[in-house]
């Protein structure tokens, strides 16, 4: 086999695992999205928001140091402890529910009824609000997440594979992050269609996102069922900031990984859970691909990004809903 | 009643403007939020600490007091302009808005106003031709000398040779991205080597299509121009596919600590351009003692001597400076923006007042004249001690090919004078 085509197989496996990691975004919004209808601006910033807390907590970091000391004169910043990676994580979830609870509490129970574009905004405020209380409770420098995750390509695999193309080829590249994150990813996947089949809040969940009306009807918490899936965007948003922070240290422009989210969104359609990790990955092999054989060649690069919105567009032109969104049907 | 009030308040009004006239104004456009904020806070933080000390330990400059506003643009081109135009009615000698996008904003602006704009190793690197830019400095480095610096690097790491040899730039895929290629380019056609380029989008953090390709081709070096998320992320990639950090360097924009810590010991010999090499300046300690501890420190006090700290410091000496020979210039304490301009095309700076001001060897000498509003265009060599977790200088100061940049300059300010109208010329 050539270099060539085989460097472009090895193309089409790291798209493969960069668009499960956008699918760990997208997951986020679906979860929210299906039960509520709220496309969630704010799912990267909260992506951003668990990735500082769970680090913050490791280091044993004083929540709001930097306000406490503008207030009270004092000089704190460290209780001066580390806390064990599961603890953290733990307790970490534990704020990502607490964060959910607020946000129903104080918010979205004070918008039921309103159109979606009221909802829409809602959560734009959401975003900046968490953004700036995440600085002021954890500060804006880059952390490292020192969760032990493993990083580099997996020399195993480039030694199996050299021998295949000639002296040219030196065998495939495939960082082992990326495969921490799809077995993250998968078991991730697993789990939420595990609890939504055979749980009851899972059914819940699923009753709510069928039909809010009916699911009233026969005594299901819409409040309940809301706070549930912004828990669960949270956990979502925890693991997505854990292995984009893991690639780049926790830092603010993670809320900026929600914008890689949005084609998969375009594609997978907005219900669909199993339809953003698919959607993920073709738009991760789709913009890879693209890149390796016409945008650095022919185009200077740089052409993903735009690449992966094309890509999505043109699936929405056939199927407005996604790939695996629900169907709109409208009747008179 | 009424009017006694309204007197009393007009009084006191006028007490509080007189006072605030008084001062000499700085305003500090930084960026302490978003995406940005790892770099801008050191920065910022060095920046108002300088003037901090100068205050606590010499009543300002040359006896006028220095008022130090700060207004946050979270590296926002059209937040930069809004603080722009909120600060300069308050009597601002000078503006160093650290971001390049900002720069282009505020050429036109300052110039109308007549107000002096310090971009020292970013911005538009034409403005070097003080007599087509009057009020603009990029003093002592642009990106061009930046370039043309690191190709010096490297063509004495080989023998004085890069014939045969590949060099990719990885750049960000935006205006100050793009501002070495044109150079690269020149570089590359005098000495021989080849020139591949690789453009990552923003903020970069996904650049696994680009360190593919650099594993695909194996360039010699890799030469980074980054800045944000995209350094971090570059620092890891290259880290992943096994790229020798020794081949890589960034520039100056991308080589701070927090460029290479979150890859850990992976970034272990990662090279970086600098403007001033990091060292314990004895400055840094008055700092310490007369600005920290005294509870008037700028930040948490954590960036102390860090690189980006340092170079806002340096930025801060160099606007100080220019004020002090201002006001030597024109015998008044109470400097207006004319004069400060005035003072930085007389500026001069030398060992002899580095190590006066407790900075010896924080950067090259050099003097501003009417023509060449750059300096020398010099800059180091620095690489990262992951263990020891500092930046060590590799060199001394390197000077830039001036037979290949001047003429880029040249033709760079001349197309812009001809479309805005300008007749090049001192003030």
């Amino acid at each position: 086999m050539s270099a060539d085509f085989l460097y472009g197989i090895e193309v089409v496996l790291n798209g493969l695992m960069a668009g499960v990691l956008y699918a760990l975004v997208a997951l986020g919004f679906v979860l929210i999205f299906k039960a509520s209808g709220i496309f969630n601006f704010a799912q990267g910033v909260m992506a951003l928001f668990a990735a500082l807390t769970l680090v913050g907590i490791m280091e044993g970091q004083v929540p709001f140091a930097h306000l406490i000391n503008a207030v009270f004169g004092t000089n704190i910043h460290h209780f001066g402890w580390q806390v064990p990676a599961i603890l953290a994580i733990f307790l970490t979830v534990l704020v990502m529910i607490a964060f959910a609870w607020a946000v129903q509490h104080f918010v979205f129970r004070h918008l039921v009824g309103q159109e979606p574009i009221i909802l829409f905004m809602a959560t734009i405020g959401l975003a900046y609000f968490l953004e700036g209380v995440g600085d002021l409770m954890w500060g804006s420098s880059i952390r490292t997440l020192a969760l032990g995750l493993p990083q580099g390509g997996s020399l195993w695999v480039e030694e199996m594979t050299n021998g295949l193309g000639g002296d040219d080829f030196y065998g495939f590249f495939i960082d082992k992050l990326d495969m921490v994150a799809t077995l993250v990813a998968l078991v991730l996947v697993a789990g939420l269609v595990a609890f939504a089949q055979y749980t009851k809040q899972g059914r819940a969940m699923r009753a709510v996102a069928d039909d809010h009306q009916a699911a009233l009807s026969v005594g299901i918490s819409l409040s309940y069922i809301w706070v549930l899936v912004w828990s669960l965007a949270g956990i979502v948003a925890l693991v997505a900031g854990v292995m984009w922070g893991a690639k780049s240290g926790v830092q603010f422009s993670l809320s900026l990984i929600a914008l890689k989210a949005l084609p998969v969104l375009m594609l997978g359609g907005f219900t669909s859970i199993p339809g953003a990790i698919v959607g993920g990955m073709i738009i991760g092999v789709g913009e890879k691909l693209f890149e390796y054989t016409i945008g650095a060649p022919y185009l200077g690069g740089a052409t993903e990004n735009w690449f992966a919105y094309m890509l999505a567009l043109v699936f929405l032109v056939f199927r407005p809903q996604g790939l695996f969104g629900e169907r709109i049907i409208e009747r008179v | 009643m009424k009017m006694k009030t309204l007197a009393v308040m007009a009084l006191a009004g006028s007490m509080t403007a007189g006072t605030a006239m008084a001062d000499l104004v700085i305003p500090d456009l930084s960026y302490r939020t978003g995406p940005y904020a790892a770099g801008g806070v050191p920065f910022s933080d060095g920046y108002q600490d300088y003037f901090a000390l100068l205050n606590a330990r010499d009543g300002g400059i040359g006896g006028e007091p220095v008022r130090v506003i700060e207004c946050e643009t979270a590296y926002n081109t059209e937040r930069g302009v809004e603080c722009y135009e909120a600060t300069k009615g308050e009597g601002a000698l000078i503006y160093q808005p650290l971001s390049t996008g900002i720069t282009y904003q505020l050429i036109p602006r300052t110039t109308a106003d007549n107000i002096p704009l310090h971009t020292m190793g970013y911005g538009r690197t034409s403005a070097a031709n003080g007599e087509v830019f009057n009020w603009v400095f990029n003093y002592p480095a642009n990106y061009w000398d930046a370039a043309s610096v690191a190709v010096n690097y490297l063509l004495d790491e080989n023998g004085g040779s890069l014939d045969g040899k590949t060099i990719a730039l990885v750049y960000h895929n935006s205006a100050y991205g793009k501002e070495p290629i044109r150079t690269l380019e020149d570089l590359s056609a005098l000495h021989g080597f080849t020139l591949t380029q690789l453009a990552v989008d923003h903020p970069g953090q996904e650049q696994k299509s680009q360190w593919l390709q650099i594993r695909r081709e194996r360039p010699d070096y890799v030469l980074m121009w980054g800045w944000g998320v995209m350094n971090q992320v570059a620092v890891q990639e290259a880290a992943n596919i096994g790229f020798p950090m020794e081949n890589f360097i960034g520039n100056w924009w991308a080589g701070a600590e927090h460029d290479v810590t979150p890859a850990g010991m992976a970034a272990n010999g990662y090279k970086s351009l600098n403007m001033n090499p990091i060292t314990d300046y004895p400055v840094l300690s008055e700092i310490q003692s007369l600005v920290h501890e005294a509870g008037n420190a700028a930040g948490d006090g954590s960036n102390l001597g860090s690189v980006l700290y340092v170079r806002g410091m340096y930025a801060a000496m160099l606007a100080a400076e220019a004020i002090a020979n201002a006001q030597d210039i024109h015998g008044v304490a109470d400097v207006t923006p004319a004069m400060v301009r005035d003072g930085m095309e007389a500026l001069e700076i030398t060992n002899a007042r580095m190590t006066e001001l407790g900075m010896e060897g924080i950067g090259p000498e050099f003097a501003v004249t009417c023509q060449n509003h750059g300096g020398t265009g010099q800059g180091l060599v620095q690489q990262w001690n992951a263990s020891a977790g500092v930046w060590e200088p590799l060199t001394g100061f390197i000077s830039p090919d001036a037979s290949v940049i001047a003429p880029l300059i040249a033709e760079d300010s001349a197309a812009f004078a001809a479309e805005s109208g300008i007749t090049p010329g001192c003030l």
